[in-house]
């Protein structure tokens, strides 16, 4: 079965249609990509699957329980990770317990009044930016670290609920190109290994076609195209799209 | 018939008196997102002005008049120069230690007004032309009431005008809308900020000035306009003229009729509708969301860190010397300790929701005004021991936090600390109209301890014991997943709803757990004391819960402690030395805001981390 399953998809903002009939789904340990150029909507539909914005029509399945219109704390609470273009992480806390909340968020123990965090899922915390090449920084405040290492924070906050689907918005926006290829490789390895579906959506060219086994191209709220990364840069309308005409690769 | 017409006549009256003033806060706040508390205050000096100018200047209509319109251009220049010497440093400051220094202006001015002018009321001359009354429906309606009414829409017309039909009032509508994006092209906003500081404070100052003929002057015509013009101001949009407009109506009007109506619940009634006005549309009438502040996401908040060596062991001598030294004090400092106790745990349990929380209450008084009545209550209509009556102190608080509490947290900033404030007011008013249950502005007297605790050093130890206890608990909440939620909801929303915090819940629980303990304060004070009075749930007290949290420091976990501990013993010492405690006072909070933005504690971490080099 599908991790992910969208159908007829829509969404409109006063008069413009923003998002209009898109459909596709997202296997387990897939990585898929959703390109477009600016303003295509990919934000649009990416804010609609985990219930940021509530879709005017269309389904979104995960594993085959309909989540349309759920609130994104209970989409995440269903097994849904997520990173945002701009990251979003809690500046006042370190790294670890950045990752440290998320853990215990998912196992319901935000209420508890009485024992300190510090000496809570302490280890499985670690384990995580561990995995994730972090562990060197965990104790430093969020606040401080540096645009690349947010991002891979807010991988490793994604991963701790042990999510089936990930949703990256813009993963590595804002990093050095080295950064990218080894974030995407390290992203693609865990999929793969834990049978998580990716979703994610990206400018950079190097990394969707080094990295996704598959690619949507969304344009003006339609999808145009969709297959395997060779099959996507030979489509005639996916060059239309991007460049009137001309290579794909390195191109915004 | 002609009766109520004559009420809706003087309602009009008022309702163009409060727009005056209300005017000159909305645009204020609109452009420099400042709230001024010392608006209140610039209105009561153009009132104590427009007093001496008039009686000085040759009687007629120049020495009136001019009297009047030289006394709002005077207060327009003090607020200019309030602005230039004062706020003009501080707008990168938190919003609430902008409160905290305009409240500090306030009591500097009653001081100084009190100097001048003196204690008693002033009664000044009525407007030449217009003394006598005429007759509608047959009903004598005094001529200056109808004068008042025309001054309004004249005001609102005339600031219309200026907004909308000169460069200087587009950039002032711009900065309103956007003040981020007016910078950005390259407005001079000093200028924008000096000179909308002299309009809004020249709008007060006429306020005040036009109310000569009307009531006496006196020294707390400050505060009690600052509350309406806050109710006008939140009620219709925070920086919306129209808005102001609507607002100063609809609570000018439900003044005149509510005597007729419901004389007992009249000041319940105003706090209601605005309550009830934020509950419906978070952001006033007419009032707009804030353009979302850009630039650095995640919060630079520091990290709340174990204390350092040194100030454990500070910490601990001190409570050594709390609990070793009271036997040998007399009865007078012993009940100044207890009540520094209740202060420090009064402040702590307002630092949760403001400190973690990330959330402005200036109503916190309710909550420790409501333990006391708990308290007080059951020992008058129960005839309950102390003990129950301490029980029941943070369960008749918590549970109001609760209710308060649902709807003050949907809201954020400026609106949801006034909507802490409406509800504090309106258990004010309770207490204050309630007389039968609640002795009015007599209060409840003999609420006295059990016979066990009736000696002082015992109740003090209990009062020690139960307020550390709690504060020590906060702590631990602070530290433990509750607090850490609280928190994340403050540092990223979005990413708190990401990962399945409900910010909702978390906050709603954090204001009534803090409420809860601001009420064992309340009902300790009220056993201490012996009694309970309305200004348990006052403004002032409010106020004197934010200064002690934000004097300490609002990011540091011993700032409200230490907090408590300086402003309670600073007062404290003030009151009993100087008549001046209130201009030492006001001076000591600006000094404070202008040179230690962070508070004592926040200062004091500062020194300690540049000298041990701390990352």
């Amino acid at each position: 079965m599908a991790t992910l399953e969208v159908a007829g998809l829509e969404k409109s903002f006063g008069g413009v249609r923003a998002v209009q009939g898109v459909s596709f789904a997202v296997s387990p340990g897939e990585m898929l990509a959703l390109i477009g150029p600016n303003g295509a909507g990919k934000s649009t539909c990416f804010n609609m699957l985990n219930g940021q914005l509530k879709p005017d029509a269309g389904a979104v399945r995960l594993l085959g329980c309909d989540i349309t219109g759920l609130a994104p704390r209970q989409v995440w609470r269903l097994g849904v990770g997520r990173t945002f273009q701009i990251t979003a992480t809690f500046g006042s806390m370190t790294v670890l317990e950045n990752v440290q909340m998320a853990l215990l968020s998912h196992h319901r123990r935000l209420g508890e009044l009485w024992r300190p965090v510090a000496r809570m899922d302490a280890a499985p915390a670690r384990a995580l930016l561990e995995r994730l090449g972090m562990a060197d920084q965990a104790a430093r405040p969020c606040g401080i670290l540096a645009y690349g290492d947010l991002k891979r924070v807010e991988l490793a906050i994604a991963l701790a609920n042990e999510p089936k689907l990930l949703l990256m918005d813009e993963p590595t926006a804002g990093m050095a190109p080295q950064e990218r290829i080894s974030l995407m490789a390290l992203t693609a390895g865990i999929a793969r290994e834990s049978g998580i579906a990716v979703l994610f959506t990206e400018h950079d060219m190097d990394v969707v076609f080094g990295h996704a086994d598959r690619i949507l191209v969304l344009d003006r709220g339609r999808l145009i195209a969709e297959g395997a990364p060779a099959a996507v840069r030979a489509d005639p309308r996916v060059r239309e799209v991007y460049l009137g005409s001309g290579a794909v690769t390195g191109a915004h | 018939m002609e009766n109520l017409v004559l009420q809706a006549l003087s309602g009009l009256a008022s309702a163009s008196s409060l727009f005056l003033v209300a005017s000159g806060l909305t645009v204020i706040f609109g452009v420099s997102r400042v709230v001024n508390f010392a608006h209140g205050s610039f209105y009561m000096l153009g009132a104590y002005l427009a007093y001496t100018l008039v009686t000085q200047l040759p009687r007629g209509h120049l020495g009136f008049w001019g009297g009047v319109v030289g006394a709002a251009l005077l207060v327009g220049l003090i607020g200019l120069a309030v602005e230039v010497l004062l706020l003009r440093r501080i707008y990168r400051a938190p919003e609430l230690f902008q409160l905290l220094a305009t409240f500090g202006v306030v009591l500097i001015v009653q001081e100084l007004t009190q100097m001048v002018w003196g204690a008693q009321d002033l009664l000044g001359p009525r407007a030449p032309g217009l003394r006598g009354s005429t007759e509608i429906l047959g009903l004598r309606f005094p001529l200056y009431e109808l004068f008042l009414i025309g001054v309004g829409p004249v005001v609102l017309g005339l600031l219309l005008l200026l907004f909308h039909r000169t460069r200087w009032g587009t950039l002032v509508r711009a900065a309103t809308q956007d003040r981020e994006m007016v910078g950005a092209l390259g407005v001079n906003q000093r200028m924008l900020f000096t000179s909308i500081f002299f309009l809004g404070s020249l709008l007060a100052g006429l306020g005040g000035a036009l109310q000569l003929p009307r009531e006496s002057v006196n020294l707390h015509m400050d505060l009690s306009i600052i509350t309406e013009a806050f109710v006008v101001v939140v009620v219709g949009g925070l920086g919306s003229l129209t808005g102001a407009a609507l607002a100063a109506l609809l609570i000018g009007e439900m003044h005149a009729f509510g005597i007729l109506i419901a004389p007992k619940i009249t000041l319940v009634l105003v706090f209601l509708v605005m309550a009830l006005v934020l509950v419906v549309r978070p952001h006033g009438l007419l009032g707009k969301p804030e353009a979302a502040a850009r630039g650095g996401q995640g919060s630079a908040e520091p990290m709340i860190g174990p204390a350092p060596g040194p100030l454990r062991w500070l910490a601990l001598t001190a409570l050594g010397l709390a609990v070793v030294v009271p036997p040998f004090l007399g009865d007078y400092a012993l009940s100044v300790l207890t009540e520094l106790a209740t202060a420090v745990l009064f402040a702590a349990s307002l630092h949760l929701i403001m400190g973690p929380g990330g959330m402005a209450s200036f109503g916190h008084a309710a909550y420790f005004g409501l333990g006391a009545y708990g308290a007080a209550l059951a020992a008058q209509w129960l005839g309950a021991p102390m003990l129950v009556g301490l029980a029941l102190a943070p369960l008749a608080a918590g549970v109001f936090g609760l209710v308060f509490g649902y709807f003050c947290v949907r809201l954020s900033g400026v609106y949801a600390a006034m909507l802490t404030l409406a509800f504090a007011q309106i258990a004010w008013s309770v207490a204050f109209q309630w007389v039968e249950v609640t002795g009015g502005d007599n209060g409840i007297l003999g609420v006295w301890p059990d016979a066990w605790a009736a000696p002082k050093l015992v109740f003090y130890y209990l009062a020690l014991a139960l307020c550390l206890g709690a504060t020590l608990l906060l702590r631990r909440v602070v530290h433990a997943p509750f607090g850490y939620a609280l928190r994340a909801q403050r540092d990223s929303a979005l990413r708190a709803e990401a990962i399945g915090i409900n910010a909702f819940r978390i906050r709603w629980l954090g204001f009534a757990l803090a409420a809860a303990a601001a009420g064992i304060a309340g009902g300790l004070f009220a056993y201490g004391k012996g009694s309970v009075f309305p200004t348990f749930m006052g403004i002032p007290r409010s106020v004197d819960a934010l200064l002690m949290v934000l004097l300490g420091g609002v990011q540091t976990l011993s700032g409200p402690i230490i907090g408590a501990l300086a402003f309670t013993g600073l007062q404290e010492q003030l009151v009993r030395l100087t008549d001046l405690w209130r201009l030492i006072l006001g001076a000591v909070i600006v000094a404070l805001v202008l040179f230690f933005p962070q508070g004592l504690a926040g200062a004091a971490r500062a020194r300690w981390e540049a000298r041990h080099g701390d990352a």
